[in-house]
């Protein structure tokens, strides 16, 4: 198993820097540079204040060269600076990580926890109106845009009924400290969390269903049913326990998303995070910013795509490691 | 609907004069939107308009301008201008502290002047004229010009001229200091704290040279990148403050409705935002002046002015809006005219040939207007074509001149040789930059009328030379003036004094009270 895991850390940091280089060279193929932006934001421009940008953001110096120096800052592990914000951009990714991480967990747990519970009661019982309720339910969530199910969140629970907060992490200026902090921050939570939870719950139950409905039919449940096994114990340890081997995958897949995946939730919520650090990145060119952000999530999703295969083995023993 | 917004406006002058009469309250908390996030806080390093609506409660220019754009004392008591119109004398204010308690003085201003220089493109302009500048002891200033410059006395507000601790910035790489992220100014607040992505906290500074001034304790600036949720952020009554432009123009006439609403369209005479289509002088049928023309009677501006922005703003005649010095609205006028835009364009030989247009990414309502001016234009016969852009995208095509037409508006700064010139005189044609002659307009008798005007020193003078040029402009339509844009700041009733400028919200809160 180690050498498995030497070898797929190896071969990650090789794509890792694969991404870099087409990143790199990606985002300097949109028309526009920060130079320009900011040129125009200041409401006046002339050939000596875009030129003086050019040289502070090292834009003036050939792109090979700009890779060179790129690619030798995220070898030591240094994501540059952004000059647009005028500090280095791991402060800023740092800054942003943690309301990311916990508004893309809370959606994660709630999407999997709910949406493996309710494929499962659709497979338990497919065919009635409850497995019909369910279905409807999911898609109706999967086909609505996040943005859409956000706004009328917002406008049944804050506007009409004035339940939660609309916007934001936390009360500005409540100064809430300890449990009252984190009540605080739960209300606001609630509904991006549940927002983005509900789409990505609808995949899991849809999946769920599918799966078990497709092991059900298989030999070794008959055998199972046939050894006199109760149908709680099948469903449990035969069949859902079987069923989850393509849930997992894709949780494996989404998980890698987690940290730049939630930018229009975090946008209508004003969730200060990492999504929105990078949309504002993009319409700004911030270049090395925009990078930076790349560089984590395309580490992120190697990293979880390793952790998905480790999980392979625990949900069916039958896999096993090769070099 | 519109007469309605109008009717709230009047309402608001009214209660905005009303409250001048009280005696201000001190204390309480103002929690304002501030949209997009600024990028730091260092007015001298980055201008865009969100900086200065922060900043400007931190910095301080020497001078403030009313809402008639007369200058009015800040860091500078007093002025005085030489006969000649060359030598400007400034008496500064004794007494002033720094946030962090060191004086501030002569030096200050001299040292933030060749920075300005250095990083400020606007500052560089406008300071283009000066000879020297110097200091005869630490509470004179004497700026001495090549020539007189008749808008000289325009250039001191906040935004185009901020002054910097010297102390803390001489010798430093100016782009990485620490400052620029907790920035200390002279201003009637001071910097606290800003959590990325949530907001910024300003607190009030104990040590302002107005005594009594400022009256609010703290300002939170809370940033909500979503205009829908900047909206219900108000209505749910998170956020005392909407400064104009916060929300789609089509929530204003709900929000305006709303209990202990007050709204105003003061606090723009300064930036005086004029919206106008680009129009490429240089290629195909828009080179033709007779193609321009029939743009300008093909486009249904009152339709814009009272469908698009709820009957806000008002039609623009030509290159200057009504509110800045020198205007005229004795010019050529292009009323609505579609047969008239036709015969134009069949006399100009137009035969559908493909015209881009660029519409601004600036949000919803711009997307309805760049499609309302489509549908104009399709109208009359033209063949166009809309191109879709981000805002750094739309900016790079336009400074590189690949467009044909294409959505704008700028800041007039008071002055027509402050921010009207720029966009029209030859000099200014540069490729790669914005914002300057970007239509490829050249005209030597406008390059003449623009040089004149800046050096001229009578008002008169002036005055009958700007008129000249607009007049010159009109018949040319090197671009289609669409609209004087107003953004109208809606607040709660209780925040009293808040525009008390030709800058508005971007001048700083320091008059503003709350009636608890």
């Amino acid at each position: 198993m180690l050498s498995f895991v030497a070898q797929r850390v190896v071969k990650g940091v090789i794509v890792l820097l694969a991404i870099v280089v087409l990143n790199f060279f990606l985002i300097r193929l949109a028309p526009g540079d920060p130079a320009v932006v900011m040129a125009g934001e200041a409401g006046a421009s002339d050939q000596i204040f875009v030129q003086q940008l050019r040289e502070k953001f090292g834009l003036d110096k050939p792109v090979p060269e700009q890779l060179f120096i790129y690619v030798k800052g995220i070898v030591t592990l240094d994501l540059g600076f952004s000059f647009r914000q005028q500090a280095p951009v791991s402060k800023l990714i740092l800054e942003r990580l943690p309301a990311t991480l916990l508004l893309t967990l809370t959606a994660f747990a709630i999407s999997l926890v709910l949406g493996i519970l309710f494929g499962t009661f659709a497979a338990r019982f497919a065919g009635t109106w409850l497995d019909t309720a369910i279905t409807i339910f999911a898609l109706v969530f999967y086909a609505m845009p996040i943005f859409w199910v956000a706004l009328m969140g917002i406008l049944l629970f804050s506007v009409t009924m004035d339940w939660l907060p609309s916007f934001g992490y936390e009360t500005v200026g409540a100064n809430f400290s300890g449990l009252g902090h984190v009540v605080d921050v739960a209300k606001h939570l609630i509904m991006p969390a549940m927002t983005l939870g509900l789409f990505f719950m609808a995949t899991y139950t849809r999946m769920t269903r599918a799966s078990m409905l497709e092991v059900k039919r298989l030999d070794f449940v008959k055998t199972a049913r046939a050894k006199g096994l109760s149908d709680a114990v099948i469903q449990r340890r035969h069949v859902l326990r079987n069923a989850l081997l393509p849930v997992v995958t894709l949780a494996g897949v989404h998980s890698g998303t987690l940290i730049g995946g939630a930018v229009i939730t975090e946008t209508v919520f004003a969730w200060p995070g990492i999504g929105r650090l990078m949309y504002d990145a993009l319409l700004q060119r911030d270049y090395n910013l925009l990078l930076g952000v790349f560089v984590i999530c395309s580490a992120m999703v190697l990293t979880f795509n390793l952790i998905t295969d480790l999980v392979y083995r625990l949900v069916d023993p039958r896999i096993e490691f090769t070099s | 609907m519109p007469k309605r917004v109008l009717l709230g406006l009047l309402l608001a002058c009214g209660l905005t004069a009303s409250a001048l009469a009280q005696e201000p309250k001190t204390g309480g908390v103002i929690n304002a939107v501030i949209q997009p996030e600024p990028p730091g806080l260092m007015l001298a390093m980055v201008q865009n308009g969100p900086v200065q609506m922060v900043a400007g409660n931190i910095f301080e220019g020497l001078l403030r301008y009313s809402p008639k754009l007369e200058p009015q004392p800040e860091l500078a008591e007093s002025w005085s201008v030489s006969e000649d119109a060359k030598t400007y004398t400034f008496k500064l204010r004794k007494g002033v502290t720094w946030h962090d308690g060191k004086p501030f003085t002569a030096a200050d201003v001299l040292f933030s002047v060749e920075m300005l220089k250095q990083t400020h493109a606007r500052a560089r302009n406008n300071l283009a004229q000066v000879d020297k500048i110097e200091a005869p002891d630490d509470y004179t200033v004497v700026f001495t010009l090549k020539q007189p410059f008749g808008p000289f006395l325009g250039i001191f507000e906040v935004g185009s001229m901020p002054m910097v601790p010297k102390h803390l910035y001489e010798g430093t790489d100016w782009k990485t200091n620490p400052y620029n992220n907790a920035p200390v100014g002279t201003g009637p607040f001071m910097f606290k704290e800003w959590q990325k992505g949530s907001f910024i906290r300003l607190v009030k500074n104990p040590n302002y040279y107005e005594k009594g001034k400022p009256y609010i304790d703290e300002i939170y600036w809370q940033i909500i990148p979503d205009a829908a949720a900047r909206s219900v952020a108000y209505e749910t009554g998170k956020v005392d403050v909407l400064p104009g432009g916060s929300v789609e123009n089509f929530d204003v006439p709900r929000l305006s409705k709303l209990k202990d609403t007050c709204v105003t369209g003061a606090g723009w005479e300064f930036f005086s935002p004029l919206a106008w289509l680009w129009l490429n002088n240089r290629q195909g049928p828009l080179a033709d002046k007779r193609v321009r023309q029939a743009i300008m009677y093909a486009i249904d501006r009152d339709f814009a002015k009272d469908v698009i922005w709820n009957g806000l703003g008002k039609v623009a005649t030509g290159p200057s809006a009504s509110s800045i010095k020198y205007y005229t609205a004795d010019v050529p006028k292009y009323p609505y005219d579609p047969a008239k835009a036709k015969a134009l364009l069949k006399e100009a030989g137009y035969k559908g040939e493909k015209i881009r247009l660029l519409p601004l990414a600036y949000g919803e309502t711009w997307q309805r207007w760049g499609e309302a001016v489509k549908q104009n234009l399709q109208d009359v016969g033209m063949n166009i074509e809309t191109i879709a852009t981000d805002v750094a995208g739309g900016n790079q095509k336009i400074g590189d001149w690949d467009y044909d037409i294409a959505f704008t508006y700028l800041y007039q700064y008071g002055d027509p040789a402050l921010g009207v010139g720029r966009n029209y005189v030859s000099s200014a044609i540069a490729k790669g930059q914005v914002f300057n002659n970007v239509e490829g307009y050249s005209n030597p008798e406008i390059d003449k009328l623009f040089a004149d005007g800046a050096v001229a020193t009578s008002d008169s003078k002036r005055e009958e030379i700007y008129e000249k040029a607009q007049k010159i402009l009109v018949e040319d339509v090197p671009v289609a003036w669409m609209l004087e844009l107003q953004f109208p700041t809606i607040m709660r009733c209780k925040v009293k004094n808040l525009i008390t400028t030709g800058i508005g919200v971007n001048d700083g809160f320091k008059d503003a009270w709350l009636d608890k």
